[in-house]
């Protein structure tokens, strides 16, 4: 089996994680609340993964992956109602479901979108994010089910500890391959020096099609769990904030790492939920002034990201 | 004839809105022009400057005036500090790391705003300094507001054209923004230059943030976001680095937002500007008096 080959100490891990946390969440250790934000930090350094791959392997900075993020979740929450889904095997076609559609649509926008560079593509992709906030908002227009600005509710909890991990792992693993495969290889090219990449024959606009359509789909699925973890989308979740949590996420793990995600997403996810339990109510705003002051202070002290150290797992 | 009368108080509405956003969009071209950074704490400037006014007009009434002069200040000090502190340790650094940056400095003002303790997240009322009325003038009608945020316009309009064409400054902004390594030969100071750049247009961000507040008489420490984006948008428009594209921008912009609120509905008003950027941004990325077509 090539697909599992040199990853056999990371599934014995997420093996070993599994058991530690089934037992510490069915022990009744922690609270429930501290079992969403696990799945969560899962599901996050999902999506993050997926920005990882448009932005931190390929060089195409997105400041609208939340817009795909939203739409994975959107897309799976109304199939699970039109078609009255319960269970766990019914939920896992439509994750890949929605993780195809939100392929598909990063597809379609990026053929126009995606010949943009640097700037322009970050201005054109927040519009995208913006545009899509305004269909959600509107969403009830086109169906009663998708609520509109009063958010998205009734959707069945399925989410739980055994398909987010087995969910996240294997499309890590899928991950890897790709980055090491020839195609990640172009997507790095692509990322160092794009017009070298042109000269040495690479279709780079393929590829970075290639890298913003998995990159979505990666968000799409995340979404998907997302949706069915908390019962309940509204636009406003999926608004430019939430592009920059992710943004953040990719920048503090170091721009092609994937085990620096890992890591990021984690620490990230229990940064901010833990600054939730510490700080008081009143108090809680002042999250957003420090992430933004952090934000600025790491640009300048290390612009290339916060774990720079090197990995076998595809560090370019 | 109804209709008509409505179609032209919307045309002046749109005008009005267009006219702000070209105050904005002027800051956003002349930095993009000399330093290549979307500054999206442009919008917050914006802000920075309706609240610094809010502040002059409401609590210590002072003549609106004098208002426009100490906020014009202020919100130059703001650009200045601003470059200083969080882009220019960036100079050298990959372009993406100052554009995150800007959006980190865009996310301080407002959540630091924000706060409780230093002021408040909800929306205030802007003290109208003198009461509004309405000309009318047949076919519809303008009020003194809209008077006065089209002289003020104007005005800064062609002090920014005298400014960058006919002076010396102004040379040096246009040398940098053709060319920052040849025009540092040349013995024009960078710094200096882009340090000036951030003054001017912080201070015309700030003008535009009194004359919204004055015209949509509401302000909120996130009321920059939008029209910052937008302005931002207007000035890609028009042809990035190019002033009067800005302001013409800032024109279609404006007008196309009130009549798709006027026509079809508020809610697809940030839609359909977004709409226009892809166009634009897809047919022709210089904008409308963009020369060299330049693959962004």
């Amino acid at each position: 089996m090539n697909f599992f080959k040199e990853s056999r100490k990371f599934l014995f891990l997420s093996l070993l994680i599994y058991v530690v946390l089934k037992s510490v969440f069915s022990l009744g250790i922690v609270s429930q609340y501290i079992e969403q934000i696990t799945l969560y930090a899962f599901i996050v350094i999902l999506a993050s993964l997926g920005l990882n791959v448009i932005y931190g392997y390929t060089g195409q900075f997105s400041l609208g992956h939340a817009a795909f993020y939203g739409l994975g979740a959107y897309v799976s929450a109304y199939l699970t109602r039109v078609f009255g889904i319960e269970g766990v095997l019914g939920f896992l076609p439509a994750i890949v479901v929605s993780g195809v559609v939100t392929g598909a649509v990063g597809y379609v926008i990026g053929i126009p979108v995606l010949k943009l560079r640097d700037d322009f593509l970050a201005i054109a992709t927040l519009g995208l994010g913006t545009l899509f906030k305004v269909i959600l908002d509107n969403s009830d227009k086109i169906t009663d089910i998708l609520g509109g600005s009063r958010g998205f509710v009734g959707i069945p909890r399925i989410t739980n500890l055994e398909l987010t991990l087995s969910v996240m792992v294997f499309l890590i693993l899928v991950t890897r391959n790709i980055i090491f495969s020839r195609y990640g290889l172009f997507w790095r090219c692509i990322k160092n020096d794009e017009l070298a990449a042109v000269s040495i024959g690479i279709d780079t606009a393929r590829m970075k099609l290639m890298a913003f359509s998995f990159g979505c789909a990666l968000a799409g699925v995340a979404g998907a769990l997302y949706a069915h973890l908390y019962t309940f989308l509204h636009p406003s979740n999926f608004d430019i904030l939430k592009s920059i949590d992710f943004l953040i996420i990719v920048i503090i793990g170091g721009m092609g790492s994937i085990t620096g995600t890992i890591y990021a997403g984690l620490i990230w996810v229990g940064v901010i939920e833990g600054l939730r339990i510490l700080l008081p109510t009143d108090m809680l705003d002042l999250r957003w002034v420090l992430i933004p002051l952090f934000l600025i202070i790491l640009m300048m002290w290390r612009p290339y990201g916060l774990i720079t150290k090197t990995s076998r797992w595809g560090r370019s | 004839m109804e209709v008509l009368g409505y179609i032209c108080d919307q045309c002046i509405n749109g005008l009005q809105l267009g006219a702000v956003y070209a105050l904005i969009a002027l800051g956003y071209t002349m930095v993009y022009g000399v330093l290549r950074l979307i500054n999206f704490a442009h919008g917050d400037i914006f802000m920075l400057g309706a609240f610094i006014a809010y502040y002059f007009i409401a609590k210590l009434s002072i003549p609106i005036y004098f208002v426009f002069v100490i906020t014009m200040v202020l919100t130059g000090c703001a650009g200045f500090i601003i470059e200083k502190v969080a882009y220019k340790p960036l100079r050298k650094a990959p372009r993406i790391s100052l554009l995150i940056t800007a959006v980190g400095v865009s996310l301080f003002l407002e959540y630091f705003l924000s706060l409780k303790a230093i002021f408040t997240p909800d929306y205030i009322g802007f003290p109208r300094p003198f009461e509004v009325t309405a000309y009318d003038l047949g076919l519809f009608s303008i009020t003194n507001v809209q008077l006065l945020i089209f002289a003020v316009t104007g005005a800064a309009l062609t002090g920014v054209y005298y400014l960058v064409y006919r002076t010396k400054q102004g040379k040096a902004m246009r040398a940098v923004s053709y060319d920052e390594e040849v025009a540092s030969l040349m013995g024009i100071n960078i710094d200096r230059t882009i340090s000036f750049t951030f003054v001017v247009g912080a201070s015309l961000a700030g003008v535009g943030g009194i004359l919204y507040g004055i015209a949509y008489p509401q302000i909120n420490v996130f009321m920059g976001v939008m029209p910052g984006i937008k302005s931002f948008i207007a000035a890609v428009l028009g042809g990035i680095g190019i002033i009067h594209g800005a302001v013409l921008g800032g024109f279609i912009i404006g007008l196309s937002e009130v009549f798709v609120s006027a026509f079809l509905s508020s809610t697809f008003r940030d839609g359909v500007i977004f709409i226009i950027l892809f166009v634009v941004l897809l047919l022709k990325p210089s904008g409308i008096f963009g020369k060299r077509i330049e693959k962004v």
